[in-house]
């Protein structure tokens, strides 16, 4: 039963995660997994260490403990050969580049790919989903409206036919109604079968959005449940609800 | 003659070098924030290598036409060049990628003085004429005179800077040095090898640094394992005005830095003779009665023009003509 052959490995799965800033530990052990087509969130307080262990699992700061992609040793990568694996992470602050146009910024997430045909339709994928990106190809980046920018950020990673999708704060710094539009299109990527991982600040949607999700406190995951006993539960009414 | 337009087309010609030498400096420091002091060495052995390979070639009597030995030497010296640049970012400066930011820079300076003198112990330390063995034509334009030589320099840099421009606007791994020099860890995420990278500019840059080397050569018709010290100063003030880190900057700022060069230093002299000034002429009617002229600035004042435009830009423009940031760090 407990042969490797027959594991059943989850799609990305952290154990004992551990990310420290000089002296300061910012992530204390945390564990958890993500399965195949799930939407499941991690949300907390701002500083409670969502960034940093996002950022550890997308190599892009050095950590301690086990982080697995399927069967594959993340930890020992270097970030730059994690989106030919599968995996794309939408950063903080979305990321994008700015002086470079929509059009290269898109360019730029199928980098890795060489199947010309597939990146001109994944090309006119992200254009259907995102029509405003369309609009505005030949435009640099950095002259977009910040909703946009979050949407070229998404666009660019799906150019990669990322199997997994990190998004960090998506909502962040947008306006309420820009934030819906930017949930609708995580909404109709995980649609696709795409793996999603969230971090948010804004519980609410967060759990509304996935099926299940993780609470960080001060480095330390302290719940983990379905979102609708999440949603539910007192504590988290309180302390993320503002109920 | 026409002095402004001679001085026009002479600052043309050493501008066009400035950019040329300036684009090596921009792109390492666009990637890294790193100024690679060695380059201008790397320029000097671009112009040793291809003066070497002109004399061997001159000298066995082969009897080629004199055009395909420069390009001999040129082809000679670029790939030399390259494997220079490469070997610097490979050994000296990537074990100190995430060093504290001067001890990269004071490599670079250790760098710049161990190519020097091992170029000293190729070539040694006279002067070498620099083969003159293309035919080098003048023509008259407007009271002014235009060397084949200038002609071809001007020619083959705007090429050199129009087939950067288009390599980093339209093609893949062009696209990707961009993205690098803004965002090293996001272009990670997408699966841009920064080391790869970092190479490439450096690569790129020596590549056309030595072509740059050839051009200088063959227009001072002089080669001197020293040469590379105050034209890759020059270069990199070129850098500065058209604001590091910017190609488009380098371009501009190398051809101003020519134009500003050339005519301060065809004109100094004029300016600066006391005789013409009206006050202090009076006060040395005597001398200027006798010397006809009391000149305080000659025209070998030519490389003070570089450093007072770096300085003024520094203290007026810190981000250069065309730099968006200001250079924080220097």
């Amino acid at each position: 039963m407990n042969t490797p052959q027959e594991r059943k490995f989850a799609l990305l799965e952290a154990v004992d995660l551990e990310v420290h800033y000089g002296g300061i530990a910012a992530v204390k052990g945390v564990s958890f997994a993500v399965e195949e087509g799930e939407m499941v969130c991690l949300i907390g307080a701002n500083g409670a260490g969502k960034t940093s262990t996002l950022k550890a699992l997308a190599r892009m700061i050095p950590s301690r403990g086990e982080i697995r992609y399927k069967t594959e040793r993340l930890d020992r990568l270097p970030s730059h050969a994690l989106i030919k694996m599968g995996l794309a992470l939408v950063p903080e602050g979305r990321g994008i580049f700015a002086r470079l146009t929509v059009a290269e910024n898109l360019a730029m997430g199928a980098y890795h790919r060489s199947d010309k045909a597939g990146i001109a339709a994944d090309l006119e994928h992200v254009y259907g989903l995102l029509p405003r990106l369309k609009e505005r190809a030949e435009q640099l980046a950095g002259t977009l409206s910040g909703g946009e920018q979050q949407m070229l950020a998404i666009g660019r990673a799906l150019m990669g036919r990322p199997k997994l999708l990190l998004l960090d704060e998506p909502s962040m710094g947008l306006a309420p109604l820009m934030v819906e539009k930017v949930f609708e299109v995580i909404r109709a990527v995980a649609a696709e079968g795409v793996t999603i991982f969230l971090v948010e600040q804004n519980a609410r949607l967060a759990l509304h959005t996935c099926s299940r999700g993780y609470v960080m406190e001060s480095g330390k995951i302290t719940l983990a449940d379905s979102s609708a006993r999440l949603l539910a539960d007192p504590r988290v009414r309180a302390a993320y609800l503002g109920e | 003659m026409d002095t402004f337009l001679q001085q026009l087309i002479n600052g043309l010609t050493t501008g066009s070098v400035y950019a040329i030498v300036a684009l090596g400096y921009t792109m390492v420091y666009g990637v890294i924030q790193l100024i690679n002091f060695a380059h201008g060495e790397v320029v000097m052995i671009g112009a040793m290598v291809a003066f070497s390979v002109i004399m061997a070639l001159v000298g066995a009597g082969t009897g080629l036409p004199p055009a395909l030995v420069v390009l001999l030497g040129v082809l000679a010296a670029v790939p030399v060049c390259m494997a220079i640049g490469y070997a610097l970012e490979r050994l000296a400066y990537r074990p100190l990628r995430h060093a504290p930011r001067l001890a990269p820079l004071i490599t670079a300076i250790g760098m710049s003085i161990i190519l020097q003198h091992l170029a000293l112990l190729i070539w040694g330390r006279d002067p070498r004429a620099f083969p003159q063995i293309l035919e080098n034509a003048s023509f008259a334009i407007g009271g002014a005179a235009i060397s084949t030589v200038q002609i071809a320099i001007i020619l083959l840099s705007l090429l050199m800077m129009a087939g950067l421009t288009w390599f980093v606007h339209r093609t893949k791994f062009g696209i990707a040095i961009r993205a690098t020099a803004e965002d090293v860890r996001v272009a990670a995420l997408m699966g841009i090898d920064a080391n790869r990278v970092i190479a490439a500019t450096f690569v790129i840059g020596a590549a056309l640094g030595a072509v740059a080397g050839v051009m200088v050569g063959t227009y001072y018709g002089i080669a001197h394992y020293t040469m590379g010290f105050v034209l890759g100063l020059k270069a990199f003030s070129a850098a500065v005005l058209g604001g590091i880190g910017n190609l488009a900057g380098a371009m501009l700022g190398g051809i101003v830095l020519g134009l500003v060069e050339a005519l301060g230093t065809g004109y100094i002299s004029e300016i600066s003779d006391l005789c013409q000034w009206p006050l202090v002429g009076e006060l040395l009617t005597e001398r200027c009665a006798a010397e006809g002229h009391v000149i305080l600035f000659g025209s070998n004042y030519q490389d003070v023009f570089a450093f007072l435009v770096l300085i003024l830009v520094l203290v007026f423009r810190p981000s250069g003509l065309l730099g968006e940031r200001v250079a924080e760090r220097a």
